[in-house]
């Protein structure tokens, strides 16, 4: 019995048999991360703050993801801060370096394409008495550097730019935006939580002075992020305790889990094999969901993520049709995890120039390590089993709303 | 194998109606949608007992769990805030009383919900925890009172179709309200203890004043308060705070109970009087519907309803045009309020109704 049809015989909450093609949202824990994680479940349960044994045998595991870690971004061990996920980085190092810096100023740069956690951190910072300038992006979602060395005032403390967008993949030229920022003396935070699960990372390439990832994303557990912290970048912490992580992230560490982190770092890291693996598929998705009427690519045709596919479908709502394929035992999603559920527009595919009621219709497809041509396959089908049954119920079009 | 959305508001009754279409799904299934129907409530609000609040999402969301079946949530605030909403506070506005209830039965569950259920699950019917019976027989669908007759919910399901009625499913109809907490506790549903919500779900507090400014700005002009005479023996604070039958709130002291009789915005004027003076025996509707898709006859005799757990009364009902007719009740009814149904019965069986227009309509 093949997968799809075994999938559509199950029924319930829990869907174990479903096409995952969800990888931004969360990427399936890998087994050899769950193996390297399971001792520091079991038997290596000590606290990394303390002086015996046990505590020891945790901080090994500590100390070696930090250098796995560190290694694979070019950077050094105590440069890393872990953290509860990517969320945390990238507040740890907005908030962190713009209230450590008031003395030089209070100015912030972003775009108008970052992640919520982003985009809340620096608009708590505005109602902070911070100015924060929301840069503007190209079709593609692409942030132009020459907008960047604009905006720098002597002012500026921080100019914050993802290195991938989580919604549409697109990858911003971070290398041209350091080079601009270095030359200020601003810091640069690059939120690569998106981008580090396909892309090589190199700190001093980028010239970047803060990164942040996240574990889930590279097939390592949820809750466990760090933000990477060039030496003699002054940050205020956000976080009140003990003195973890060399007092900038206080509170016990999540051992197992940072020694996941470390492992899914090690087996995800640049698999150029992978990526082109990921690449082919994505060219099959996007080949067959564009042949359909009224679907528009979003997001760089080229530059983008090896896993991502991207679309706009016109005359339908992202969310039914995500519900749609789930029942039909595809696992997609409109354009973020994070955000769906929300009757708002992507604010991506807005500040994209779409058109409100095209940014409602927005799906996003994107596979990892397990995803077959024959998942490929399935997920087309089954979108176009449910496109014309979407499109036909007058219900279903958000334009139908404005005359209800 | 076919699919039911089951509507879930986060309440016991809609909670145990899906769980006994899980049980008895059979080939089917069962998806379990709730809607979000309009955003958050103000602080202070006593979320937990209203229908639309995030905890009710949460609620609900546990129970499909519980019951295993897959679960969506559904956005229809703009849908609800038209159909719904505006329309009730636009009712007040035109001195009518608005009848939110039915008009989320009519516009939002067995109108968008079937039409999104049908176009995002491929659903082909909604189940809801209504306490009504459906049965089909010579060849139509019947609505049929609930066998718990004081939960019997047919007041509010009236203007339902043939088409919808084919498409609809209430697993509760043949059960009392005590066996539906009975069952939800026995399945250990999370919302077996959950009080009733009495009150309407988007109206904090049942403040509906507040709504009348937010979303027609709607202040309230000080206006007469006047007798069946015409003299003036009160003052209101705008006649839209003010529905036919209300007793309490006119600040009037006349030496014997008096109830709001009509509304006139034309005028701003609250007209009261006596109980007997409230009582009426013939009044007409209009926005007429049929659950058989036509009345029986020109002329029937039927008996009617003109409010929610209100004694139905025999009538006369006489057609006059397609979707209007007139009531003459064997006794007088008590304040029939403009904007409320007049829903038909001909013994167990809701044969349709409409609205109770005004005097002036």
């Amino acid at each position: 019995m093949d997968r799809r049809k075994a999938r559509r015989l199950t029924r319930g909450y829990h869907r174990s048999m479903a096409v995952y093609l969800d990888h931004a949202a969360t990427s399936p824990l890998r087994p050899e991360v769950l193996e390297a994680m399971l001792p520091y479940l079991t038997t290596h349960t000590g606290n990394p703050s303390s002086l015996h044994g046990a505590g020891r045998r945790a901080r090994q595991g500590i100390d070696e993801a930090r250098e796995t870690v560190a290694q694979l971004i070019g950077a050094q061990p105590r440069e890393i801060v872990f953290t509860a996920g990517g969320t945390e980085a990238d507040n740890l190092a907005i908030k962190g370096v713009a209230w450590a810096a008031t003395a030089r100023g209070r100015h912030v740069i972003t775009t108008a394409v970052e992640h919520k956690a982003v985009v809340n951190a620096t608009a708590i910072l505005e109602r902070s008495g911070f100015e924060v300038t929301i840069l503007p992006v190209d079709r593609y979602g692409r942030v132009d550097p020459v907008d960047v060395a604009a905006a720098l005032t002597g002012r500026t403390t921080l100019v914050s730019v993802m290195a991938a967008n989580n919604e549409v993949g697109t990858v911003q030229p971070i290398g041209a935006v350091g080079e601009i920022v270095r030359g200020h003396g601003a810091k640069l935070h690059v939120d690569a939580v998106q981008f580090a699960a396909h892309e090589p990372i190199d700190v001093d390439a980028w010239q970047a002075d803060l990164v942040s990832l996240s574990a889930h994303k590279l097939g390592g557990p949820q809750g466990v992020g760090a933000l990477y912290v060039r030496r003699g970048t002054q940050l205020l912490p956000q976080i009140q305790g003990g003195s973890q992580e060399r007092q900038r992230r206080a509170g016990t560490e999540n051992v197992a889990g940072i020694v996941g982190f470390g492992a899914a770092f090690r087996h995800s890291h640049a698999d150029t094999l992978e990526q082109d693996r990921l690449r082919k598929l994505s060219r099959l998705l996007r080949d067959g969901v564009l042949e359909l009427d009224g679907v528009a690519l979003t997001g760089h045709p080229e530059d983008r993520l090896a896993n991502n596919v991207s679309v706009v479908i016109e005359g339908v709502e992202g969310g039914d049709l995500v519900a749609a394929l789930d029942l039909e035992g595809i696992e997609v999603s409109t354009g973020s995890a994070c955000t769906s559920g929300s009757a708002e527009p992507s604010h991506v595919l807005l500040a994209m120039g779409l058109e409100p009621h095209l940014a409602h219709g927005s799906l996003r497809i994107t596979t990892g390590p397990e995803t077959s041509t024959q998942d490929v396959d399935a997920a087309l089908a089954a979108i176009r089993l449910v496109l014309p049954r979407l499109r036909t119920t007058e219900g279903a079009h958000p334009k139908a709303v404005a005359t209800a | 194998m076919s699919r039911i959305v089951a509507a879930m508001s986060g309440g016991v009754d809609s909670s145990v109606a899906a769980a006994l279409l899980a049980r008895e799904r059979g080939d089917d299934e069962v998806i379990g949608v709730w809607m979000r129907t309009h955003g958050d409530m103000p602080e202070g609000y006593e979320l937990s007992r209203s229908c639309c609040s995030p905890d009710a999402a949460d609620d609900a969301r546990r129970v499909a769990q519980l019951i295993d079946i897959p679960f969506f949530t559904l956005n229809v605030e703009k849908e609800f805030g038209a159909r719904v909403i505006d329309a009730f506070v636009d009712a007040y506005l035109e001195g009518s009383t608005p009848n939110p209830c039915q008009a989320c039965n009519q516009y939002i569950k067995f109108d968008e919900l079937l039409r999104r259920g049908l176009a995002a699950y491929g659903a082909n019917a909604v189940a809801t925890g209504h306490y009504a019976r459906l049965e089909h027989r010579d060849g139509r669908w019947r609505l049929l009172r609930a066998v718990d007759t004081n939960k019997d919910q047919t007041y509010f399901l009236w203007v339902l179709d043939q088409e919808q009625l084919s498409r609809t499913r209430f697993p509760l109809g043949n059960m009392t309200k005590p066996e539906v907490r009975a069952l939800a506790a026995d399945l250990t549903l999370p919302t077996a203890q959950k009080p009733e919500s009495q009150e309407i779900c988007f109206v904090p507090l049942g403040d509906y004043r507040t709504l009348l400014e937010e979303r027609r700005g709607y202040a309230g002009d000080p206006g007469p308060i006047v007798d069946a005479a015409g003299s003036q023996v009160g003052t209101h604070t705008g006649y839209a705070h003010y529905t036919v039958g209300q007793r309490h709130g006119l600040g009037v002291a006349l030496g014997e109970a008096v109830y709001v009789r009509e509304v006139l915005p034309a005028t701003n004027t609250v007209v009261i009087g006596r109980r007997d003076e409230v009582a009426q025996r013939t009044f007409t509707v209009d926005g007429a519907r049929f659950t058989a898709g036509e009345p029986p006859r020109e002329r029937f005799h039927a008996s009617v309803r003109i409010r929610h757990r209100a004694p139905d009364v025999p009538a006369e009902v006489t057609m006059v045009g397609r979707d209007r007719f007139l009531v003459e009740t064997a006794e007088p009814v008590w304040a029939p309020a403009p904007g409320q149904g007049a829903v038909l019965y001909d013994g167990a069986e809701c044969l349709g109704g409409g609205r109770i227009a005004r005097s002036d309509g």
